[in-house]
């Protein structure tokens, strides 16, 4: 994927503290994705996510000084762009539903998957991705925002454990249980409607509501 | 140790993560054999993730980059603030 190797972060970043500015359009752009889903995760709403994160890329670049190179950038970008995300929710303080920063996690939660044995084919049809793009989507964001940034980075932005952590200043065993009980939720609600895409058919009739 | 289904459920997203020590896995693993409906949750858990993770399903809104490259470029073409003249941020 996006394999910048911190040693060469380091380096841009001193150049372009040392003047080379236009550097750091580089620096940033491997970090584009993960910013904006993080922060549409919590925001909920493209224009927001978006606004959120020129701000988030602009505090970046002017604090850029202070990165300490004890994390790994991208790391240390995503905090950033969850302290923007977050600041932005306590300011409009609209959808107290999740607790923000609750550390929930420690009873198992046992859950019952759905039980179907007939959806094992992932689509390839272009078409049929797409509509399955909306319903994956939708079901993300139905997820309680807790669930749905943990799912956002390690599933989506595909960051390690141990980098979703940092980015979201949990502890990595929250991290692992969390994932597991937004798979499982995703995987109850969503198996049963993909079943739909199984079989090579064309015309699949899910899409009533 | 045999296990049961519901003990499958439970490790199923570390399984996929390849998170589960050996011994377990190697339970899950024979479990997994003679159980339909575990080898289903699992498949449909894992296909799941895998679509997930698929650029095309989550896509960044058309024009976000350019603007966000323009946004940059104001910044960086800002003068720069000066340094050290007369500390007058404090009041």
């Amino acid at each position: 994927m996006t394999g910048t190797v911190p040693e060469q972060d380091a380096e841009t970043i001193r150049r372009i503290l040392a003047g080379e500015k236009h550097l750091f359009h580089e620096l940033i752009r491997p970090c584009e994705r993960s910013i904006y889903f993080l922060l549409f995760s919590l925001l909920k709403n493209e224009a927001d996510a978006e606004d959120a994160a020129q701000e988030t890329v602009i505090k970046v670049y002017t604090n850029l000084h202070l990165f300490r190179g004890d994390s790994q950038f991208r790391t240390w970008v995503l905090s950033i762009a969850r302290n923007e995300g977050l600041g932005r929710l306590r300011k409009l303080s609209t959808r107290r539903e999740d607790s923000l920063d609750a550390e929930t996690d420690e009873q198992t939660g046992d859950y019952t998957p759905a039980i179907l044995t007939s959806w094992r084919e992932i689509p390839a049809d272009e078409l049929e991705r797409k509509e399955l793009g909306e319903i994956l989507r939708a079901a993300i964001e139905r997820l309680p925002e807790n669930y749905r940034n943990v799912v956002v980075l390690r599933d989506i932005e595909e960051m390690d454990i141990r980098e979703t952590a940092a980015a979201l200043g949990i502890s990595e065993g929250s991290v692992k249980v969390r994932l597991h009980r937004a798979r499982a939720m995703l995987q109850k609600e969503l198996a049963p409607q993909l079943k739909a895409f199984a079989p090579k058919r064309k015309g699949f009739l899910w899409g009533r509501a | 140790m045999r296990i049961d289904c519901k003990h499958v459920w439970e490790h199923i997203s570390a399984y996929i993560d390849g998170e589960v020590d050996p011994v377990l896995r190697a339970e899950i693993d024979r479990h997994l054999e003679t159980c339909e409906i575990c080898s289903a949750v699992l498949d449909s858990t894992r296909n799941i993730v895998v679509l997930v993770a698929d650029d095309r399903v989550f896509e960044l809104p058309a024009g976000f980059s350019k603007r966000l490259h323009e946004r940059i470029d104001e910044e960086i073409n800002k003068p720069d603030p000066p340094l050290d003249s007369s500390s007058a941020e404090s009041t």
